[in-house]
Parts: C-alpha cells; sequence; structure tokens
C-alpha cells in the first residue's frame, strides 16, 4: 500500500471506530431506556445503571423525572418523560411528541429511589445548578460510588463556592476510605476530613468500615469515632434543652389562659382544654376556606386563624361565663362538675359537626423541615412555636401590666371585696378575664395544630398538663407559669432518654406531688392577707 | 250511653295498646338481629367507625339478596367509645338484651381481652377483623384478622432480605399488642443471628405526640453504620405526629425505612403523605389492589357512603370475608344457633377481595395473603412484595418458649391450646 492510502486506512478505520462507539453508545442507552417499559424492580435498577454509564446527556433528565414519576410507559413499549413544563418528550431523542397511548409511569420502590440517588449524584456533579452540586455531592457521600472519583476531581478544581467545595472533598474523602485502590496515606488523610465533619453521617460512614484494615488505619479511624462521639455527646446536652425549651413553649400556650381563669376567679375550668380545641378547628376551617378560594394565601392561613380562633375561643368562653359559672362562685366543685360537662358536650359537639376522625392542617412553607446550627437539628415548626409562644406571654404580661383592664383584673385577683368597693365592676371583669382566658387558649390551638392531632380529643390531652403548669407554678402569676413550664419542659425532656416516655412522665408527676407538698402553693405564690388559699 | 260508648272506647283502645308489644315482637321474632360493637368516639373512632359502615353496608346488602333463612336482618349498633370496661357492657347487652345471632367488633387487643369473659359465659359469637398479637384461640370468637404470621414475621423477613436490615428499632404503643408482637419479633431477631445490640425497643402512651427525643434517637441509633429499619406498632392517631416528625427531621424512608403494622389508608387519610412516600406497611388488602372483586367492592362502597373519596382498608376486607362466612355456615345448618354455627365455621370458604378464596381453619384463624405496600403521595399503597398464595393463620407462635408446643383444634381436638409435647389441653 502506498503512504497516503495507508493513512487513508488509518483515519477510515478511526472513524469508523468513533461512529462505531457513538452508535454503541447510542445503543447502550437505547437498550437500557427499554427495559423500563417490563415495569419490573429488577429491570428498572439494571435500566438506570446502563443509563448512568451511557455518558448520554439525557441520562441526567430522565434519571430526574425517574425520581418525580414523570417517567412514563406506553403499550408500545416506548419510554416518554414529562418535563417539568409539562410538554411530553421521547426519552430516547428528547424531542416534544404526542402520543395517544394510556401512559403509566414507571413505578419506583425504596431501593430503586436509593439507586437513582446515586446515579444523579455522579451525574450531575458539575451541573451549573449550585443546588443540584450540592445534592450530587451528599448523594455521592452516600453512595460512596468509586466511578465518580474522576468527575469529584473535576468538580473541586472548578468549585467556587466554599461550602459546595467542602462537601465536595468530603464526598471524595467518603469515596477514598471505601476504595480498594487508594493509597494508605490518601485514606488516613480522608477519615481526617471525614472527622472534621463530625457530625452523625460522618460516624455512620467511619463506623460502617470493614474490620481487615491496617493496624494504624484501624486506630485512626477508632480516634475518629471516639472524638466524634465526644462531640455528639456534648451537642446532644444542647438539644436535649432545645427539646425541653420547645415541650416548655406548648405547656406555657396552654397553661397562660388558665393562670389568668384560675389565679383571677379561682374557677376550675375543666373545659380549657376545648378551648384550645376551638382554636384549631377555627384554624382547619380558616385551611379549608382558602384551599377552596385562594389557595395562594395558604401561606398566610396562620396569621388570618390567629385572631379569628381568639375571637371564636373568646366568645365562647363569655358564654361560658355568663351562662354557667356566674352562677356557681364560691363553689369550687360545682364549677368543676359544671365545665367538665360542658367540656363533654364541646367535644361531641365538634364530632357531630365535623365527624370524628382526624382534620388536616397543613404547614405553611416556612415552617416545614429544619435546620442545622451546628449539631443541632432545629425544625422550624418548633422554632415558630417557641417565637409564639414569647410574644403571646410579652403582650399578656404588657396587657395585665399597662391596660386599665390589665390592672382591674390585677386588683380582683388580690382582693376581690375591696376592688368591688373601689367601684370595679367584678362582675364584667370575671366575664372579660374569662375570654381572656379562653382567647389564649384558642391561640394555642392555632400553634398545637401544627404538631399535634386536629381532633374532637385534643383538648384532653392538654388539661392535665395545664393544671400541672399552674399549680406547680404558682397560682394567679404569669412569671410562676413560666417558670413551671420551662422546669417541667426541660426536666421532661432529660429524663426521657434514660427512662423512656411513660415512665419519664410518672417521675415528673412524682418529683410535682412531692414539691407541692413542701410549698403547696407552688413555685410564685402571692401574698398578702387577703389573698384566698 | 255516653258512658257505655266511652267504656267501650277506651277497653278497645287498651286492648289495642296490650296487644301492640305483642305485635311488634312478632315482627321482631321475623328478623336475625346482628351486632356491631365497635368505637365510635374516643381515641380509636378514627379507625373503628368505617368498620361499623361497612358493616351496615354488607348486613343491607344481603338484605337485598332476601336476608338469612328467609327472615331479613337487622344491625344492633352500640358504641362502647375506646373504652374498654365499656365494651363488656355493652358486650353483654347486645347478646342478653337484643339477642344478636353474633356480633362483629373491637379492635384493640385490650378491648377483645375485655370482652372474652362474656362471649364464653353468654356463648355467643365473636368475629375479630384486627391484626393483633396471637397467643390466643377462643372457642366463642373467629379471627378474621391476621396472625403474627401473617403480617410482623413476613415484614422483617422482607426487610432482611429487600432492604439488607441489619439493626432494628422496634416502636410501639405501650399496651399488650405491641408488647407481645415485640417478643415475638425480638425472639424471631436473635434466632435470625441478630445481636441484642442492633435492637432498640421503645413504647410510648396512646396519643403521644411530642416525638422528637424518640425520633433524634433513631437517627442515632441509625447512623452506626449499618442499614437500619423502625418496626412500628404504634397505633391510633400517635402515628400523625410521628410521621411529621420524621419528616421534619428529615429522615427518608431510603435511609431508615419505617414499616408500619396499624397505618392503613384511613389513617393516613388524615395527613399530608409527601414526606412519607416509601415509608412501608405490611396488610393483607390494600385499596390499591387491582381485582375485579376489589374494584366492584370499592366502588359499592363510595355509593353506600355517598362519598367518593371513602377509602377501603384491611379490617374493613376481613369483616366481609368474616360476614360472608357466617351467612354461609348459617344457610349450612339452617339455625343461627351459636353452638351450631361455631362447629359448622371451620372449613367454610368465602372469597376475599384480591382474587383469593379465604378457608376458616380449625384454629379459628383464616387463610390470607400478605402484602407490604409502600405510601405513595395520594395516600394509597404500592404494592413491592406479597406471597405467592395465602399463608395460613398460626394462633400460637412458633418463636416464644411458651407457646411454641401449643396448637389450636376445635375440630378434633376441641381445645384452643393444646399442648403437642405432653399431649394435653392447656399449657
Amino acid at each position: 500500500m502506498r503512504v497516503s492510502e495507508r493513512w487513508a486506512a488509518v483515519v477510515l478505520g478511526l472513524a469508523l471506530w468513533l461512529l462505531g462507539s457513538l452508535g454503541v453508545e447510542a445503543q447502550s442507552y437505547e437498550s437500557a431506556l427499554e427495559k423500563f417499559a417490563g415495569d419490573s424492580y429488577n429491570e428498572t435498577d439494571a435500566a438506570i445503571a446502563g443509563i448512568a454509564a451511557s455518558g448520554n446527556p439525557l441520562a441526567a433528565s430522565v434519571l430526574e423525572a425517574l425520581q418525580d414519576a414523570r417517567l412514563l410507559f406506553g403499550d408500545d413499549k416506548r419510554i416518554f418523560l414529562r418535563d417539568k413544563a409539562g410538554t411530553l418528550r421521547d426519552a430516547a431523542s428528547g424531542k416534544p411528541v404526542e402520543s395517544t397511548a394510556t401512559l403509566k409511569p414507571v413505578r419506583i420502590n425504596n431501593r430503586i429511589r436509593r439507586s437513582i440517588e446515586a446515579a444523579l449524584g455522579g451525574l450531575t456533579l458539575l451541573s451549573a445548578d449550585p443546588g443540584k452540586r450540592l445534592e450530587a455531592a451528599q448523594a455521592v457521600f452516600k453512595s460512596k460510588d468509586g466511578k465518580a472519583l474522576p468527575a469529584l476531581e473535576q468538580a473541586i478544581g472548578k468549585e467556587v463556592d466554599l461550602g459546595i467545595k467542602r462537601a465536595l472533598e468530603e464526598a471524595r474523602a467518603a469515596v477514598l476510605i471505601y476504595s480498594p485502590t487508594a493509597t494508605e496515606a490518601e485514606k488516613l488523610e480522608a477519615v481526617g476530613q471525614i472527622r472534621r465533619r463530625g457530625d452523625q453521617d460522618a460516624r455512620g460512614l467511619l463506623a460502617g468500615l470493614p474490620g481487615d484494615l491496617s493496624q494504624s488505619l484501624r486506630r485512626t479511624v477508632a480516634d475518629a469515632i471516639a472524638a466524634i462521639d465526644n462531640r455528639l455527646a456534648a451537642w446532644n446536652v444542647v438539644q436535649n434543652l432545645w427539646y425541653g425549651l420547645s415541650l416548655a413553649s406548648v405547656l406555657l400556650l396552654a397553661a397562660i389562659g388558665l393562670a389568668i381563669t384560675f389565679g383571677v376567679m379561682g374557677v376550675i375550668n375543666m373545659a380549657h382544654g376545648e378551648m384550645v380545641m376551638l382554636g384549631a378547628y377555627t384554624t382547619f376551617l380558616v385551611q379549608e376556606v382558602i384551599r377552596g378560594s385562594a389557595p395562594a394565601l395558604f401561606d398566610y392561613s396562620l396569621a388570618i386563624a390567629i385572631p379569628l380562633a381568639f375571637l371564636v375561643a373568646g366568645l365562647v368562653g363569655i358564654a361560658i361565663e355568663r351562662g354557667v359559672i356566674r352562677f356557681l362562685y364560691g363553689r369550687p366543685l360545682e364549677t368543676l362538675l359544671a365545665t367538665w360537662g360542658i367540656s363533654l358536650i364541646l367535644q361531641q359537639a365538634v364530632r357531630t359537626s365535623f365527624g370524628p376522625t382526624n382534620r388536616e392542617v397543613g404547614a405553611p412553607h416556612f415552617m416545614s423541615g429544619a435546620f442545622e446550627l451546628g449539631g443541632l437539628t432545629i425544625t422550624w415548626n418548633r422554632l415558630w412555636i417557641i417565637v409564639f409562644a414569647g410574644i403571646i406571654f410579652a403582650l399578656l404580661l404588657a396587657v395585665l401590666r399597662f391596660t386599665t383592664l390589665g390592672l382591674q383584673m390585677r386588683a380582683v385577683t388580690q382582693n376581690r371585696r375591696m376592688s368591688a368597693a373601689m367601684a370595679i365592676a367584678t362582675g364584667r371583669i370575671d366575664a372579660l378575664t374569662f375570654a381572656l382566658g379562653s382567647g389564649i387558649a384558642g391561640l394555642a390551638g392555632v400553634a398545637l395544630s401544627q404538631i399535634d392531632n386536629v381532633s374532637p380529643n385534643l383538648g384532653q390531652g392538654y388539661i392535665i398538663d395545664s393544671f400541672l403548669v399552674v399549680v406547680f407554678g404558682g397560682v394567679g402569676n404569669l412569671w410562676g407559669t413560666l417558670v413551671g413550664a420551662l422546669s417541667l419542659g426541660i426536666a421532661n425532656k432529660f429524663l426521657e432518654p434514660y427512662a423512656g416516655a411513660v415512665l419519664g412522665k410518672i417521675l415528673l408527676l412524682v418529683i410535682v406531688i412531692l414539691f407541692i407538698q413542701k410549698r403547696p402553693r407552688g413555685l410564685f405564690a402571692l401574698k398578702g392577707r387577703a389573698v384566698e388559699a | 250511653m255516653k258512658r257505655l260508648i266511652l267504656r267501650t272506647a277506651m277497653a278497645a283502645s287498651v286492648a289495642a295498646l296490650a296487644s301492640l308489644p305483642l305485635a311488634l315482637s312478632a315482627n321482631a321474632q321475623d328478623t336475625i338481629k346482628v351486632g356491631i360493637l365497635h368505637s365510635l368516639s374516643g381515641t380509636m373512632a378514627i379507625s373503628e367507625t368505617t368498620l361499623k359502615d361497612v358493616m351496615l353496608m354488607l348486613i343491607e346488602e344481603q338484605n337485598k339478596k332476601g336476608g338469612l333463612l328467609g327472615k331479613k336482618l337487622e344491625a344492633v349498633v352500640v358504641d362502647p367509645a375506646s373504652n374498654w370496661p365499656l365494651f363488656a357492657e355493652k358486650a353483654r347487652e347486645l347478646i342478653s338484651k337484643e339477642k344478636v345471632a353474633s356480633v362483629f367488633g373491637c379492635w384493640t387487643s385490650v378491648s377483645r381481652k375485655s370482652v372474652l369473659p362474656v362471649f364464653k359465659e353468654l356463648n355467643s359469637i365473636l368475629f375479630y377483623p384486627v391484626q393483633y398479637e396471637g397467643e390466643e384461640s377462643e372457642r366463642n370468637v373467629f379471627y378474621t384478622g391476621a396472625a403474627p404470621n401473617q403480617q410482623a414475621i413476613p415484614a422483617v423477613d422482607y426487610l432482611m432480605k429487600e432492604e439488607q436490615v441489619k439493626r432494628w428499632v422496634l416502636a410501639g404503643t405501650d399496651y399488650v399488642y405491641p408488647r407481645t408482637t415485640n417478643k415475638i419479633l425480638e425472639a424471631y431477631l436473635k434466632a435470625k443471628g441478630v445481636k441484642p445490640e442492633d435492637i432498640m425497643l421503645n413504647y410510648t402512651p396512646f396519643g403521644h405526640s411530642d416525638w422528637q427525643t424518640i425520633v433524634a434517637d433513631i437517627k442515632k441509633f441509625g447512623s452506626a453504620g449499618k442499614k437500619t429499619a423502625v418496626v412500628s406498632t404504634i397505633n391510633g392517631d400517635a402515628n400523625v405526629p410521628f410521621y411529621k416528625e420524621l419528616g421534619n427531621q428529615g429522615i427518608a424512608a431510603k435511609d431508615i425505612p419505617v414499616v408500619a403494622f396499624s397505618v392503613g389508608e384511613e389513617e393516613l387519610a388524615g395527613i399530608d403523605t409527601k414526606p412519607l412516600v416509601g415509608h412501608l406497611a405490611a396488610w393483607n388488602y390494600f385499596q390499591s389492589i387491582k381485582d375485579a372483586q376489589n374494584d366492584a367492592f370499592i366502588a359499592k362502597w363510595k355509593a353506600f357512603t355517598k362519598n367518593p373519596k371513602r377509602v377501603s382498608n384491611d379490617p374493613m376486607e376481613a369483616h366481609v370475608i368474616g360476614f360472608n362466612m357466617w351467612v354461609k355456615a348459617v344457610e349450612k345448618v339452617k339455625s343461627t344457633d351459636p353452638d351450631k354455627v361455631i362447629d359448622a365455621l371451620p372449613g367454610i370458604e368465602a372469597a376475599n377481595l384480591t382474587g383469593g378464596v379465604s378457608k376458616m381453619l380449625p384454629n379459628h384463624h383464616i387463610t390470607k395473603p400478605v402484602f407490604i405496600g409502600e405510601i405513595k403521595a395520594d395516600g394509597q399503597f404500592d404494592v413491592v412484595w406479597k406471597t405467592d398464595g395465602l399463608v395460613p393463620g398460626d394462633a400460637w407462635s412458633k418463636e416464644l418458649e411458651g407457646s411454641k408446643d401449643l396448637v389450636a383444634d376445635w375440630v378434633d381436638k376441641k381445645c384452643g391450646n393444646f399442648n403437642t409435647k405432653t399431649n394435653k389441653c392447656g399449657s
């Protein structure tokens, strides 16, 4: 052969080989796609592996569609994907198409979800979207997939965002530790990197290593695990404090209305829990109306529900006071019985109107999920409830301290006879106090609808705790209620990990009983000659 | 004259009134009464109200077919209000006063244990439609719900094989069913080689709503490097804040799956199920199973309740099977006498709603298929695993020391706890 012909042969051979490999790639992508049509979990798993390995630019969008149930197949075994805008596309070519066949989404289960996450992690490391890159880094951290290593190195080189760069480096460390081909030095450095991460996922990664490691590596890993454990234990104490604080805020919200009615009027209101329940149902109704007529307002549903719940519960409170309790002053046992009866009536009324099953109250977007603060996981709904409880408490203090109504309420609490002699209409003050206490219980219901079931029995779960807090903290004193709620909440949460939920509650009750023996008036008792016992 | 007319009129009306109860009771004897003993208020109303409704639908349907033995069926509904001692009182009222031919009822094991003495003493029949912990086989009770080997054990097997779970959290409500089921599961897991430090037990009271610490503990337990799963026997509406907290703390089903035994379509109807997608439940029936019988039943159910969004669940199917078996037994012996019906029931077959045929066994349990389903975003279940055929229910668990030698047989041995080692009735 002459030289030019030889060169032509080589070039032709290369071109054919390139075309062939492209074709093979296209074939492998398409044959992987075909497996989705079988709608069997094993086939789908194989398809995911094939698509991820194919290198086709559509691979990532196909896998994302599969994750969101947007990957469809029809009777003709063709695979389609519906993109985020809603257009139907052919999965092989990516072009928009029409199809008259009935299309069903390809089913996935937990195992498939893990495969998709691992595959997507490798594919989207270099995505333009920083959120996707972070997700990809976290996915590779979990999957420890060695095939993603080159893409990881590339991504680390290009990354400018410090947080994402750290996640990528940790992902690389995870891959290296589990990689059979990495050197000892690389692995030791990787362990150091993971130890610096120091959270539970890091500990899980290190604890899951197989036993057949070198002496020095095993020692380094053991040291790292011990260090992480110490760090986590310290954060655990803070976490328990946080849980105690959130439980205390719930107790405070439920009990503060009772502190006012019990404190000012000495009325044992067994229907207090039902005021909370009415507040929760008001929230449900507001959300139903919004869902039906103005869905865009959903995130404001709680803000709208707050004044409404206050009004509804307050009005019911006034009705109870004027209708029943007014005639039973000075007779605590009769009041107890009568309000117990009213609580049963209210429960059954709600059960008859709304049904006995629970009602769904959704969380607005800003109240879902959680965020990390150091080693703490703080859920948004609990944080907002603590803030809410604090605001209510401050407002109530302001009302009592700075308004005329508050002044008159305090006067009636300290000495009813003298206040009447000073021309304070004690009857009207009683009605307004009861309304205020019930209204605040309604506000508590709005908050509790986010963390507890909305059912006719909602109030029953909080009435005992409310009385406990009020009696422990001292009747008639708001600061007593606050301190009582805080101490009971935090004590409960510190007991729970050791004794369990049931025993923890029992121990707490025993402690409160013993405390009441010593100080029957509670923590912050009101002093004075005319204060009734 | 006037007085005579007045007196005759009075006598006539008195006679008419006196004969009224006789006439009424004569009419009453033309119906067969069926007792329905489910809580319609209280903490279990969320689960039990729908069972009362399905019984009413079944009775109405049977009456349209001409009733039973030529008489119409009459439903007698009472509300024991999630109050366990009241269950016993209401059962007595149904049997002694209302003279019902059989009772369909109970949900929690504590309610069933409360009514057992009443059914034994007054010799009536109870059809119990709910999955339970086993360790029982009474002559007067027919268990159409799942025994542990028809729900709990297959679920644990699925997690071990499919999800390769190595660490287990057994979380339940604090009463007899979760305690006994967890004892069985602990023994089963240890027999399969799971170490005691890889098993975490946790019990909470009914209606528990503050799951922060427990979910954080589950997260910690799951970060030891081995795949962890939660087996949940949490009952009632405590499930709602539990799942919400799981979602809020970011525990996804693909990392730490939760398989529940007491959460079905009815319990999910009140939650936003999007954060729960992928978590599991083990039952013998799901509304989403495609079958002609199931489609027909669901259509009838939605028409009867006049609610196109009403869901169907496993205990409802158990009542359908139990009711049909009772009707067949009564027709076989041509009588509603409890003794005759009790002896006639073992061996009776009735179709279930997933394309199979359930059979009543001598131990008063039935054969059932087992399905494991994953929660979907719309509150329905996607079946990810199922048994090839129907599994017969074992009243006495082979995993526990005190019960592995016991067998229940009301046909030959006439004994609910026959000891196969000592060949004597009674452990």
